[in-house]
């Protein structure tokens, strides 16, 4: 009987409506989350898996060695590899190609590689227009890591204790 | 204002010429407002969901994003409005008329201010009744026209919900009527003078929440909005339309919604009463706040539970509305016409002093 008359008025004082409003009221209130992009940005992991890049050596000589591990790993076959003898009788690579709309981002290349030649760095803001090259040739990725370097190490070391 | 501006005009045209064009002028001084309002309608809606989802909201055409409206707007203007090859060219055309036609004409008998009224006709509530209700021919035209069938079924649901809610929605008003003795929407506030205690939502309470939830139901708008649902019926009656033709329901739809909240401030909040009327100090404090502020006031806070609703509730079944439309609000409003009835018989003050039925 009391629990009959309780149902009754909490159905036609329309109480659990009334609780619905009052949440959505508090969260009106409550400071929002949104993060206004260009302007600010989210913290990144030091293992961010972005746009590639070719290490060198402090003494300027690039890392790679042509195994050709990382090409073996690519699962998605985005990795080309060709290399020569060079004059001083090291392997070296010539042709070394990274297909960024077959990549995947997994970051096998970067786990195979024993000498931590090709890595991911941190950017991802990087777009291809219709007929753009989307092919990283062996020259924009060391460039590209030349540019990244100091980062590069920054975030090899902060990571080196869990690799 | 306007009988100066028509003997002014007289000197140069022709009477009757004179007449038609003060009327235009003052279609187009309530029109103007009424656009932007539902313009900036849809700002408020996507910013306070936005905010009540702890999001921003459009923030970026403008400051704070306050011109995205006007964005909105040019790209739907510059949209092609593409016409389905099999449909019914003539009807898929004029059904977008057919909605908002009914929606701008009914504001001829809104009054916004004491006197501020285009036509302050006594039969005002019966006209708002009849003319709100055409509105559903356009949905209706528009599910038919578009030969498709998820434009019918919105159309169908469309017009099936608000038929049923306009009984309701009616005898909410039949109580109105009663209690001030008047279906001239000036009188029926004039009725509730006295402060906040003398409008008429207190011996009306069950009929304001009938009243407005008949009116979201009345606009298709969430928690009712199965004309609509996304999830079943991609947009309900509107799939098919684009551009221009499809920003003219929005706008119907709008206009809707700030019609409903303005009668229902009209009818149960005093209108453009302020409420501290005859509370001593406070009366004199707010005297110099004009009307068309108060009732602004009452009828942006309304628009705001409608944006509140749908920000809160979860969408009906549809036999669920069905249930709620004929099973519980047409026989609480048909008692309430009786408890009315019985108020206005023992004259209870202060809301049956002035007029009422017996």
């Amino acid at each position: 009987m009391m629990q009959a008359l309780k149902r009754h008025l909490k159905t036609w004082t329309l109480w659990e409506l009334l609780l619905g409003l009052k949440l959505t009221l508090k969260y009106f209130f409550k400071p929002k989350i949104t993060v206004l992009y260009p302007e600010e940005k989210t913290p990144l992991s030091p293992r961010f898996r972005g746009k590639h890049a070719l290490r060198r050596y402090a003494n300027g000589e690039e890392r790679c060695i042509a195994c050709k591990l990382c090409e073996a790993v690519c699962p998605a076959n985005a990795i080309t590899i060709e290399s020569e003898a060079r004059e001083d009788g090291s392997r070296r690579t010539t042709v070394y190609d990274i297909d960024l709309f077959k990549c995947i981002y997994c970051g096998f290349c970067e786990e195979a590689c024993p000498v931590d030649a090709i890595v991911e760095t941190r950017v991802f803001e990087y777009a291809f227009e219709p007929g753009q090259i989307h092919v990283m040739s062996k020259e924009m990725l060391l460039a590209h890591g030349d540019k990244m370097e100091t980062q590069i190490a920054a975030d090899r070391a902060a990571d080196a204790k869990y690799r | 204002m306007f009988d100066a501006l028509h003997l002014f005009l007289a000197q140069w045209v022709p009477d009757a010429l004179a007449s038609i064009l003060v009327i235009l002028v003052q279609a187009v001084i309530v029109i103007v407002p009424l656009l932007l309002a539902v313009a900036y309608l849809t700002y408020a809606e996507r910013k306070v969901i936005g905010y009540m989802q702890i999001r921003l909201g459009p923030n970026r055409v403008g400051k704070y994003g306050l011109l995205q409206p006007i964005a909105d707007a040019v790209k739907l203007l510059m949209k092609e409005v593409i016409i389905p090859s099999q449909s019914n060219v003539y009807l898929f055309l004029i059904a977008p008329v057919l909605a908002i036609a009914p929606a701008i004409a009914v504001w001829a008998v809104v009054p916004f201010d004491n006197g501020m009224v285009i036509a302050d006709i006594n039969a005002g509530l019966l006209y708002i009744l009849a003319i709100a209700s055409i509105g559903v021919y356009g949905v209706v035209v528009s599910g038919w026209a578009s030969n498709s069938k998820y434009a019918f079924l919105g159309a169908l649901r469309s017009s099936a919900q608000k038929v049923s809610y306009e009984i309701a929605m009616g005898f909410a008003l039949v109580t109105v009527i009663m209690t001030a003795g008047s279906m001239n929407l000036t009188d029926i506030v004039k009725g509730q003078q006295g402060g906040i205690w003398a409008w008429y939502w207190i011996p009306l309470l069950p009929m304001f929440v009938v009243y407005f939830v008949s009116g979201v139901a009345e606009t298709n708008r969430a928690p009712f909005d199965v004309a609509e649902g996304e999830s079943e019926i991609v947009a309900g009656f509107h799939v098919e339309y684009s551009g221009m033709t499809f920003a003219v329901f929005f706008l119907a739809e709008y206009a809707m919604m700030i019609l409903i909240s303005f009668l229902t401030a009209i009818m149960f909040m005093g209108g453009w009463l302020s409420p501290f009327e005859g509370i001593p100090g406070l009366d004199a404090a707010f005297a110099f706040v004009p009307g068309l502020a108060w009732l602004s006031l009452k009828v942006a806070f309304l628009l705001f539970v409608f944006l509140w609703f749908r920000a809160t509730f979860p969408r009906y079944r549809y036999d669920q509305i069905m249930r709620l439309g004929w099973k519980i609000f047409i026989p609480l409003t048909i008692l309430w016409v009786f408890v009315v009835g019985a108020m206005a018989y023992f004259k209870v003050a202060p809301w049956f002093v002035h007029g009422g039925v017996a």
